[in-house]
């Protein structure tokens, strides 16, 4: 990938509509986590509900909150606050989760809020320019502007270490976490 | 529309055969035994010839040429028994068990699409066609036998034969393929098609799975008209046929007169039951993918599990009030339990599936070795989960093989110790209260305790001055890193000890311990339970959190008095328990889990069996209750995670682990060593974590 050093303010000029999906649009769920907000393939959501109590998983990295019941299948919860390096998130009844389909499993994500779906024309996504933060590139998919919102696209292979594929683990994650 | 039904059912169809093989031979191993036993009557070969037959006849219309040309000259000899050609000598049936062994590897050869060498099994080969040479010699010439026509052909001149074929509509629908059928006919000589398509609907009346076309063949060839005959075996009872030779005019033939249909009929094969010596009713089954079946495992569990719920909510209802309701869910646990058992049954299967691989392990690992040994087997038709099933193979071929290498002696050995030159593995499974015991007992040389003992005192497993009991002894075998065999051979003593299959069992929520007299034998017995689906647990909390912790695991549980726990330097807490010292394992320091209790004579002490060390106390804060609970997957979505062996959903909807006791040790011991060395420190560094958390 080549980072190119253009002022993010420059980009996006693709000005998107956010509610027709057009031939060539990728359509994105956006959340928040603080005034942050991220974007994420809507074909990977599987629905989105308010966040519950979790069982804890003994030993697990920190971002890792715990296991649900999600109509009798066991679904693990990851705090994507916590798992993007910048504290824990402390939920509430008005925090959300994403159930998301990541490769075979299904996982949840811990976010703050839901806000929006939008369309995005794929040449209107912009790389993220290096922030000397090498790890987080592989989570992060690319920049995109709407209206005069900044959102970050979350790439779930990254974040799950499945770019690599092969034996699907998060051991590596606990590694990174535990040394962060 | 045929060419889109070429390559995908076609890999169906070789996939569906491939299971079928496989049951197959499972039948075919049970009733050579059986013959081999003397037990078997004529059900018995004509079970195995049904065998034979059905597994050449797919193999034929997938073109595994090897493994049709192997088991036609199998299929032939098994034919003139029938007769009566050919007697059961203890040489013959010998010869078929090792062809059965042998057609096995060449069905898994054709699987893998592997090539076996070329001399392959040639020895077994040439020992059966020497057999029916001799029984043909002596006898009428053998013309049942349709591979020596085929070495007949050549004397023979070409003629041609018209063959009509029209599939019944429902022809397609039973796997069969006619183009595999064309192919057949045009290897045999020259052949000219006419399609019939009189039968063809209007394309809105046409059903895509029937079989509408009809054909008319001419076929020039110098193969004998059973040959044609074979090519339709399979089809025979599914369409209408004739064939009529048209040259040298004379006598049609009509393909009504198929004799061997029976045999080709799938259900008799799989009804067939070995041990029958009694002629079997065909018990009435039918084939159902195992995700259908588990599918509605899961479902049934979701049905419990909200079951429970309305138990627990129902029982806060004030009886009075609400009869009604309550006597609706009494009757709803009672259907619920009732219900699950059945769909738990339908999983269940004899452990005959596993049983039958072990005489072949048997004789080729006493042939490797140059011993004798029989193998008994009892109780095959024993029920038990599938689940279960499929994990029980390797440590059972694990005990087999090591009560043969180490147990049974040399001939001589044991003529000279008085006893019989063959040694006997008796096998035997059967259901105890509620699990499955299995048995491998063998007449062998027993173990020998001094040795043993001397061994483990060597690997510092056993401390001096300690004295342990015989049974205390037999079982230092478990133990990892244990193998009395004085050299290490590449049978038993692979590397993998008795510890894996300990290990193998307990992962099975199973139990294992030896029996054993010097000189006479040892016997292995191991429980396992009857399913992995369900589990009977102990719900045990800790700090804000519930774990289930399995009832078989648990051998009792305490609350400790203060002057039971002992401090040990660099050793953590000892527990006293009837003059005994037990390492105690605090769970809410292995997990760290925070407000817990720590004060084992404020919680209660578990006692379960370890991995490593023996007898351990685990402290939790309290015991909650018994309950029978579902297991789930924890890896399915997440990953194995050390300590817990899966998870569940209690009555209230909440996931609760269940807990791996064994390891529990083991977390605790690693966690220390990732801190400071000194271990007294560690628990103090632990502690703080704790509270911080």
């Amino acid at each position: 990938m080549q980072p190119e050093s253009q002022p993010i303010g420059t980009l996006g000029q693709g000005n998107l509509d956010g509610v027709s999906v057009g031939e060539h649009t990728q359509q994105f769920i956006t959340f928040t986590l603080g005034n942050e907000e991220y974007g994420i393939d809507i074909m990977v959501v599987r629905e989105i509900k308010g966040w519950t109590e979790t069982t804890m998983i003994p030993n697990a990295p920190a971002h890792v909150r715990g296991v649900i019941n999600l109509r009798g299948v066991i679904v693990p919860i990851f705090d994507l606050r916590a798992r993007f390096g910048v504290g824990l998130t402390v939920p509430t009844s008005m925090h959300v989760v994403i159930i998301v389909a990541a490769g075979s499993r299904t996982v949840g994500l811990l976010v703050d809020t839901v806000s929006d779906i939008i369309s995005v024309d794929p040449k209107a996504i912009r790389p993220v320019p290096e922030m000397g933060l090498p790890s987080e590139d592989q989570y992060l998919d690319g920049l995109v502007a709407i209206e005069e919102r900044m959102v970050t696209l979350v790439s779930l292979a990254g974040l799950f270490g499945m770019a690599t594929e092969a034996k699907r683990s998060f051991a590596p994650d606990m590694a990174t976490t535990k040394a962060a | 529309m045929m060419s889109e039904s070429e390559a995908y059912p076609l890999e169906q169809f070789r996939k569906t055969y491939f299971e079928e093989c496989a049951e197959l031979l499972d039948v075919l191993q049970a009733n050579l035994e059986l013959l081999a036993a003397g037990a078997g009557g004529e059900e018995t070969l004509h079970a195995i010839f049904r065998a034979v037959h059905s597994i050449k006849g797919g193999a034929g219309a997938f073109g595994f040429s090897s493994l049709v040309a192997f088991s036609h000259v199998l299929e032939g000899l098994l034919d003139a028994m029938r007769e009566q050609k050919v007697d059961a000598t203890p040489d013959v049936k010998q010869l078929l068990l090792r062809a059965s062994d042998a057609l096995a590897d060449i069905v898994n050869a054709a699987r893998s699409e592997r090539v076996l060498p070329a001399e392959f099994a040639s020895d077994i080969l040439t020992g059966m066609e020497e057999v029916l040479a001799g029984a043909s010699g002596a006898t009428a010439p053998a013309s049942a036998m349709s591979g020596l026509e085929s070495a007949n052909v050549a004397v023979q001149g070409e003629r041609s034969y018209r063959i009509v074929f029209t599939p019944h509509t429902e022809m397609l629908q039973k796997a069969n393929e006619p183009l595999l059928l064309f192919r057949q006919l045009r290897k045999l000589g020259g052949l000219t098609v006419d399609a019939n398509t009189s039968r063809l609907p209007a394309f809105e009346a046409l059903e895509p799975e029937a079989a509408y076309l009809g054909w008319t063949f001419v076929l020039e060839t110098g193969a004998p008209e059973s040959a044609i005959h074979e090519v339709f075996e399979f089809v025979e009872d599914d369409c209408d046929l004739s064939i009529v030779l048209l040259h040298e005019a004379a006598e049609a033939v009509s393909a009504a007169t198929a004799a061997s249909a029976t045999e080709v009929a799938p259900t008799a094969v799989a009804a067939a039951e070995p041990s029958a010596t009694v002629a079997p009713t065909p018990s009435q089954s039918i084939r159902v993918d195992v995700d259908k079946v588990d599918r509605l495992v899961n479902l049934v569990g979701e049905l419990v599990i909200t079951q429970a719920m309305l138990t627990e909510q129902g029982s806060l209802l004030p009886v009075d009030q609400y009869p009604a309701m309550i006597q609706g869910i009494e009757a709803l646990a009672q259907s619920a339990r009732e219900l699950q058992e059945s769909v738990m049954a339908i999983r269940a299967q004899p452990v005959k599936s596993v049983f039958a691989r072990m005489p072949r392990v048997v004789r080729d690992l006493a042939a490797t070795l140059g011993k004798e040994v029989k193998i008994v087997t009892s109780g095959e038709m024993t029920e038990i989960d599938k689940t279960v099933i499929e994990q029980l193979n390797d440590p059972l071929t694990h005990m087999i093989r090591n009560a043969l290498d180490h147990g049974i002696e040399s001939p001589d050995d044991r003529v000279a110790a008085g006893k019989p030159r063959q040694g006997t593995i008796h096998l035997s499974a059967a259901q105890r209260s509620g699990r499955i015991v299995i048995e491998v007992s063998d007449d062998g040389r027993g173990l020998n305790r001094e040795k043993v003992l001397a061994k483990a005192r060597d690997r510092g497993l056993v401390a001096a001055g300690v004295n342990p009991t015989e049974e205390e002894i037999d079982n230092l075998i478990f133990l990892p890193a244990f193998s009395t065999a004085d050299v290490v051979s590449n049978i038993s003593g692979r590397g993998v000890g008795m510890d894996v299959v300990k290990r193998n069992v307990q992962a099975l929520g199973g139990r294992i311990s030896v029996q054993s007299r010097f000189g006479a034998g040892s016997r292995f017995t191991m429980s396992l339970p009857l399913t992995l689906a369900v589990v009977d647990g102990m719900v045990v909390s800790v700090g804000k959190e519930t774990f289930i912790v399995p009832l078989t695991a648990i051998i009792e549980s305490l609350r400790p008095q203060p002057s039971d726990i002992n401090p040990v330097v660099g050793r953590g807490d000892v527990l006293a328990l009837r003059g005994e010292y037990l390492p105690l394992t605090y769970l809410h320091r292995s997990f760290a889990i925070g407000s817990a209790v720590t004060d084992p004579c404020q919680g209660i002490v578990i006692i379960v069996q370890s991995e490593g060390a023996g007898r351990i106390g685990v402290v939790v804060d309290e015991l909650l209750g018994q309950q029978q609970v579902v297991v789930k997957s924890l890896e399915a979505n997440y990953d194995a995670v050390d300590g817990i062996s899966g998870a569940t959903i209690l009555g209230n909807g909440r996931v609760a682990l269940i807990l791996d006791v064994a390891r529990v040790r083991e977390i605790g011991e690693k966690s220390g060593v990732r801190t400071i060395t000194p271990k007294e420190k560690t628990i103090e560094v632990r502690e703080d974590m704790t509270h911080a958390a």
